[in-house]
């Protein structure tokens, strides 16, 4: 039958004509276009991981800010609180400075009053006892005729007068 | 060819549905003792199964239409072992009448193959419809992918355009999804082949529907050979593995080695003859289809009938057109995996 029976001119023609096209077409065709389906595969691809990597970097970079953000931030609390302690320091200080200049200057004005007020006492009990003696002085004159038995008597009066 | 089709009888629908199913089914030589009864009896009536065998099969003249124009005669390059090379025009074989005639001792058996009247050895080289079809479909693949391969150096780092968009996605699904998963790394050597293959079939496929063009895919021969393309290289390129599992089959008990051995033997040759009858077999009998719907029209000498079976045979031309893409794929896909597997790199045992 015809039709299952390879005519074996038509195979000869098909295995040289066959042949030379998969040559040909290879050289011509498949060969370029492979080469640059490749070419451009390869480029996608670098392109995609330089993307990636940028991305990346980019991520980094964000973190980075971030993180010197935070250290700025928290260098500025450390700051502030560091100040804040100082000017507390400092207020303390003046205020306990403050209150023992204070609690000095009393102290000298109470001295100074203790000082005076014994000053005061002393003279006055010079005065009293000058004044005495004037008065006794005056008193005795006219009453005591001894000399000597006077003055022992009002030297007893003074010592008395000396214990307040 | 100028017989009239006209008449019909229920007798001859029958007999050419026979030979129909015979083409098909039958290997042997039946039909052609059925044709030899048909034309001694009913000379000048309309024979499908003659005119529909002769439309499917090669030829030496290209016939288009009838008149005194309508046929191109091709080129006779024909060796014997007698008279050595000839060539001449096939116009000799034929008289004014389109009847066939004798020529340097030479003569066209029922139209078709060259014989030798001394019964000498002839081997007919001439450039027949089928080998002209090859030509200007390789012809036609060259000029396509050459400006497909220009596209890429003209918008080398651009997107594809015009042509090259066309069948850059063919090209990288068939790289892809086809070869690289049934061949492995080594994928690449066998590209230039295997993408042939395809757009050589599916060329061949789609110019075998065009009205008056050959049957060039669905002739054995041409199916053949580019089967035996696909055997040569998984025999020459099969390696220790390949032939291990044929020859010494692991895990199989010694006593089923020579069985197995044997199947695995012949499983060798039925790959590149499963590869030539699919094709084949999938393109003729479209071809056929077709040819005997239309010529229900001729049987009947109806004009209704004609209309109806041109519909349906539109229908069945958009099948064929689907037809064309899955046999390139199946032969493509199945030539890469007989490839990947005498190729493949066995870490196993």
């Amino acid at each position: 039958m015809e039709l299952l029976t390879p005519g074996s001119g038509l195979i000869i023609w098909q295995a040289i004509i066959f042949l030379a096209l998969i040559l040909i077409l290879r050289k011509l065709a498949w060969g370029p276009i492979i080469q640059s389906l490749k070419q451009r595969e390869q480029d996608i691809e670098g392109a995609l991981q330089s993307a990636e990597e940028a991305k990346k970097e980019m991520e980094k970079l964000s973190a980075d800010n971030e993180k010197l953000m935070a250290e700025a931030r928290a260098e500025r609390d450390s700051m502030l609180k560091e100040a804040m302690a100082v000017a507390n320091k400092i207020k303390e200080e003046a205020k306990e400075e403050t209150s023992e200049i204070t609690s000095k200057m009393i102290a000298d004005a109470k001295a100074t009053i203790e000082n005076e007020k014994r000053a005061a006492l002393t003279d006055v009990k010079n005065q009293v006892a000058t004044l005495s003696l004037e008065i006794t002085e005056k008193l005795v004159r006219t009453q005591l005729g001894g000399a000597k038995a006077q003055k022992d008597l009002i030297e007893e009066y003074v010592k008395e007068l000396n214990l307040n | 060819m100028t017989k009239t089709p006209r008449t019909s009888t229920s007798n001859l629908l029958i007999t050419s549905f026979l030979a129909l199913v015979f083409l098909f089914m039958n290997l042997t030589p039946v039909n052609a003792q059925d044709h030899g009864e048909e034309s001694h009896g009913e000379a000048k009536e309309f024979n499908p199964s003659e005119t529909i065998v002769h439309h499917v099969l090669d030829d030496h003249i290209w016939h288009f239409f009838d008149g005194h124009y309508g046929t191109l005669y091709l080129p006779i390059i024909v060796y014997s072992s007698e008279k050595g090379l000839d060539i001449f025009s096939s116009k000799n074989f034929y008289d004014d009448h389109h009847n066939l005639v004798e020529y340097k001792g030479y003569s066209l058996d029922h139209g078709l193959s060259l014989v030798d009247n001394h019964e000498a050895f002839v081997l007919d080289l001439s450039i027949t419809k089928n080998v002209l079809t090859l030509l200007i479909n390789a012809l036609i693949l060259i000029i396509v992918f050459r400006a497909v391969a220009r596209g890429y150096k003209k918008n080398a780092g651009k997107a594809p355009k015009g042509i090259q968009a066309v069948f850059e996605p063919v090209i990288v699904y068939l790289r892809d999804e086809v070869i690289k998963p049934n061949i492995g790394n080594h994928y690449e050597k066998y590209l230039p082949y295997l993408l042939t293959l395809f757009f050589f079939i599916l060329f061949g496929n789609i110019i075998g529907l065009l009205p008056g063009a050959a049957n060039m895919t669905g002739n054995i021969a041409v199916t053949l050979v580019m089967a035996l393309f696909t055997f040569i290289i998984t025999n020459v390129k099969g390696n220790r593995g390949y032939w291990g599992h044929i020859f010494a089959p692991p895990g199989v008990p010694i006593a089923l080695k020579p069985l197995i051995v044997l199947v695995e033997v012949i499983g060798i040759f039925t790959k590149p003859i499963s590869l030539t009858v699919r094709l084949f077999v999938a393109i003729t009998a479209g071809h056929i289809v077709m040819l005997s719907l239309i010529s229900l029209t001729f049987i009947f000498g109806s004009i209704a009938v004609g209309a109806a079976s041109s519909l349906i045979v539109l229908f069945i031309n958009l099948i064929e057109i689907l037809v064309a893409f899955i046999q390139a794929y199946v032969f493509t896909m199945f030539s890469a995996l007989y490839i990947g597997l005498s190729t493949a790199e066995h870490e196993h045992h």
